[in-house]
């Protein structure tokens, strides 16, 4: 009988560095507040007492100089973990993790790889204004090289975190501040998950809903509202948007035709964009309408609450999406 | 004088000796400037507004941590507590017309810079009365009138642009009207953005191009938990990372607002005759933790009380009670005046309407064009002056 237990999404996430800390001495954690405070937001708790100081490591606040730092050392051929305490502070980085790190290996001619893992806060936290709420997903997949992992629950983030940090490649992971409270069963044993799979997490006959990261839960709000309605929906969390595993969003589409893709990050040339334009093609016969997409609304990320309420998706603006893709308006 | 014990002592690259932040000379290297008072002819009116200034900055962040208990402010929130002599001295030791730009550390400046409570209190309220309708939030205060350029919340995002507003103000002295540059501006920064590239570069920009520009490090000792020589070299003498730049380097005592004027004001018109940027090491200290939710185990309690000892508003209480020029009576009656101010504030910004969905898309073009209905006030960004620069386009018909 395998133990199951539930944690937090943090603790998921501090129990995949840890593991594989003692796993591979090459594993190391660096980033602001990540030693002695304990991590920002208590992610890295009692890591440096375990580990030291040479393995968990305090940085002065310099994106650019330790994400670069860790590339070098990846090169050298260590595998680090950088903990950005927010993605939006990444964008000081965006060279050494935009222009280093994913070209590396190809510039090199496969001479040298890059095994780094960069993880942190993703999309809006609530408030935290325009220059704090950055979803870079919408900025990053667009960029060939990197493996960006988008989990929406502890079990993900743990066996992602876990498969991330053994790989040979460099990885965006993007948690949520929102989320890292959140609690969900995982087990005791090791496990890993591989990186684009998607899973089925709901199923229905009506309309797919396919999304990753925190909206996958106003997903599951809008499909529990739309079977008041009488609407089947199916919930397809991605889990990656790099890879994106489309096969199991366009297995479901064929059954539903129609689709609501979810995306926090704005539309414009972005990874809900791009699944789309892969959805039209793949079930372009079998769409009973054309795939309809929830992002954030196309302007900078306002302070007040009724302004980033209405700016962030939800679970209304997706049943009205899901409403409308099915023709039940 | 005691000499205080600032976090800058201790960690790898510095001498184990304790700094101190009261003018003292501990380090060979260091100019401590100790302009005396009078020489820079401070008035007692001058004293008691600074004491004013202080004693509302200080109500208005004590209120500003209940109206976040109580959940109406929310987001991030940093007080300025503890730290109030360095706005109020640096303001007063510049012109109303020099611009200020600084971190999201930010409601002392903006008050100091003449910001109305009541607008700066409605912006973390989000409500439509706030500084920025409600847009930017406690770490993004702007106020175009008092020539206050931000509120920035990316650490360090702020020093490139202080060397751009300097930079600004010559060209537009010298280049545009063929005068002399006439303002310095002030770019605020805490300890730990010391540590960003951004800051570096602006350094070599503004020591290369000339800029008048003055650097205040609000070395306060800590970014968040992490003390100051645990997280840059050289914490013992920030002034030696300014002459690496070509740069002069001052070391001033943050928590006494009339020697803060005193010193500011020699180097700002220093700056200001010279057209030379200038580094302060402006020693202080943060009372409470970093933001609102930090237990700051990071400290000692007796390091903080040191501190409170020395409070800026203490330390100008006794000034202006030996001089005769306050009474615990006339004290009373500026608490009461400045608890009403904030008071009043809170009241307004309770009523302040929250901002109408349709600011969702305002004010992200100052131009009009698809959803995005232009800018509140376009004339302020030469918007209605523009030919405009784009077609017209209407989706609806374009599609149909
Ligand atoms: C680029 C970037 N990295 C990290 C952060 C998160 N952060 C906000 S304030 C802060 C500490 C800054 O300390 P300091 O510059 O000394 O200013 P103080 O808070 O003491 O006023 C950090 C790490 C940020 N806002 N921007
Ligand atoms: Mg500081």
């Amino acid at each position: 009988m395998s133990a199951v237990r539930e944690i937090e999404y943090r603790d998921a996430l501090r129990e995949a560095m840890s593991e594989e800390m003692r796993r591979d001495k090459r594993v190391f954690l660096l980033g602001e507040e990540v030693a002695e405070y304990n991590g920002a937001y208590k992610i890295s708790r009692g890591m440096l007492e375990e580990f030291g100081a040479r393995r968990v490591i305090d940085t002065p606040i310099s994106e650019s100089g330790f994400a670069g730092l860790a590339i070098g050392a990846a090169m050298m051929g260590l595998k680090p973990v950088v903990e950005f305490m927010s993605w939006s502070f990444s964008l000081v980085a965006a060279d050494p993790i935009l222009n280093n790190a994913p070209k590396m290996l190809y510039m090199s001619g496969g001479q040298f790889g890059c095994p780094v893992v960069f993880r942190g806060n993703d999309g809006a936290g609530g408030q935290l204004g325009s220059t704090h709420s950055w979803c870079v997903e919408g900025l990053f997949s667009n960029v060939p090289g990197i493996k960006i992992a988008i989990p929406s629950n502890p079990y993900d983030a743990k066996g992602l975190l876990k498969t991330a940090i053994r790989g040979s490649d460099p990885v965006f992971f993007l948690e949520s501040e929102r989320m890292l409270g959140n609690k969900g069963e995982v087990p005791e044993e090791e496990y890993l998950i591989p990186f684009g799979q998607a899973k089925v997490i709901r199923s229905g006959t009506d309309c797919t809903l396919a999304s990753w990261g925190r909206p996958v839960h106003f997903c599951m709000e809008a499909a529990e509202e739309m079977q008041k309605l009488g609407i089947s929906c199916e919930v397809i969390d991605l889990r990656t948007v790099r890879p994106l595993d489309i096969g199991t969003v366009v297995r479901s589409v064929k059954k539903t035709g129609a689709c609501v893709v979810v995306d926090q990050s704005w539309s414009f040339g972005s990874p809900g964009s791009e699944l789309a334009s892969q959805v039209h093609r793949h079930c372009f016969d079998d769409l009973d309408n054309y795939v309809h997409r929830v992002h954030s609304a196309d302007v900078p990320t306002p302070y007040a609450t009724n302004l980033e309420q209405e700016y962030l998706p939800n679970a209304r603006k997706i049943a009205e999406a899901v409403r409308s893709a099915t023709y039940n308006l | 004088m005691t000499s205080l014990s600032h976090p800058t002592a201790g960690g790898t690259s510095a001498p184990a000796s304790p700094h101190s932040v009261v003018h003292t000379k501990v380090y060979g290297d260091s100019e401590h400037l100790q302009v005396p008072a009078a020489a820079a002819h401070v008035s007692s009116e001058q004293m008691l507004d600074w004491f004013k200034q202080m004693l509302l900055i200080r109500e208005f962040e004590l209120r500003c941590m209940q109206a976040y208990q109580e959940k109406k402010i929310g987001g991030f929130c940093h007080v300025y507590i503890g730290q109030e002599a360095v706005a109020v001295g640096c303001t007063a030791a510049v012109q109303h017309k020099d611009p200020i730009v600084t971190a999201y550390r930010d409601h002392g400046h903006a008050l100091a810079r003449g910001m109305d409570p009541k607008h700066c209190m409605a912006e973390m309220f989000g409500r439509i009365g706030g500084c920025a309708k409600g847009k930017g939030g406690s770490m993004h205060m702007f106020d175009r009138d008092n020539n206050l350029y931000g509120g920035h919340g990316i650490v360090g995002a702020q020093t490139p642009l202080g060397a751009g507003l300097a930079f600004g103000c010559k060209y537009m002295d010298e280049v545009i009207d063929g005068k002399p540059n006439s303002r310095v501006s002030l770019c605020f920064l805490g300890d730990g953005a010391l540590n960003q590239g951004a800051f570096h570069e602006a350094m070599n920009l503004a020591g290369l191009f000339d800029i008048p520009v003055i650097y205040v490090v609000e070395n306060n000792g800590y970014s968040m938990g992490t003390a100051i020589a645990r997280g840059t070299t050289m914490a013992h003498s920030l002034i030696t990372k300014a002459a690496g730049y070509g740069i002069d380097g001052y070391v001033v005592d943050g928590m006494d607002v009339v020697g803060v004027y005193a010193d500011m004001k020699h180097i700002a018109d220093k700056c200001r005759a010279t057209s030379r940027p200038a580094f302060v090491d402006m020693r202080t200290y943060r009372y409470k933790g970093h933001s609102m939710s930090d237990p700051r185990k990071y400290r000692t309690k007796e390091e903080e009380e040191v501190f409170e000892m020395h409070d800026p508003i203490g330390r100008l209480e006794a000034r202006l009670k030996t001089a005769g020029l306050l009474t615990d009576d006339s004290l009373k009656a500026m608490q009461k005046a400045v608890r009403d101010t904030v008071r009043d504030a809170i009241t307004w910004s309770d009523e302040s309407p929250i901002p109408p969905m349709a600011e969702l898309y305002h004010d992200v073009f100052v131009e009009p064009w698809g959803p995005y209905t232009g800018s509140s006030q376009p004339a302020m960004n030469g918007g209605t002056a523009n030919q405009p620069s784009m077609r017209t386009i209407d989706t609806k018909e374009e599609l149909s």
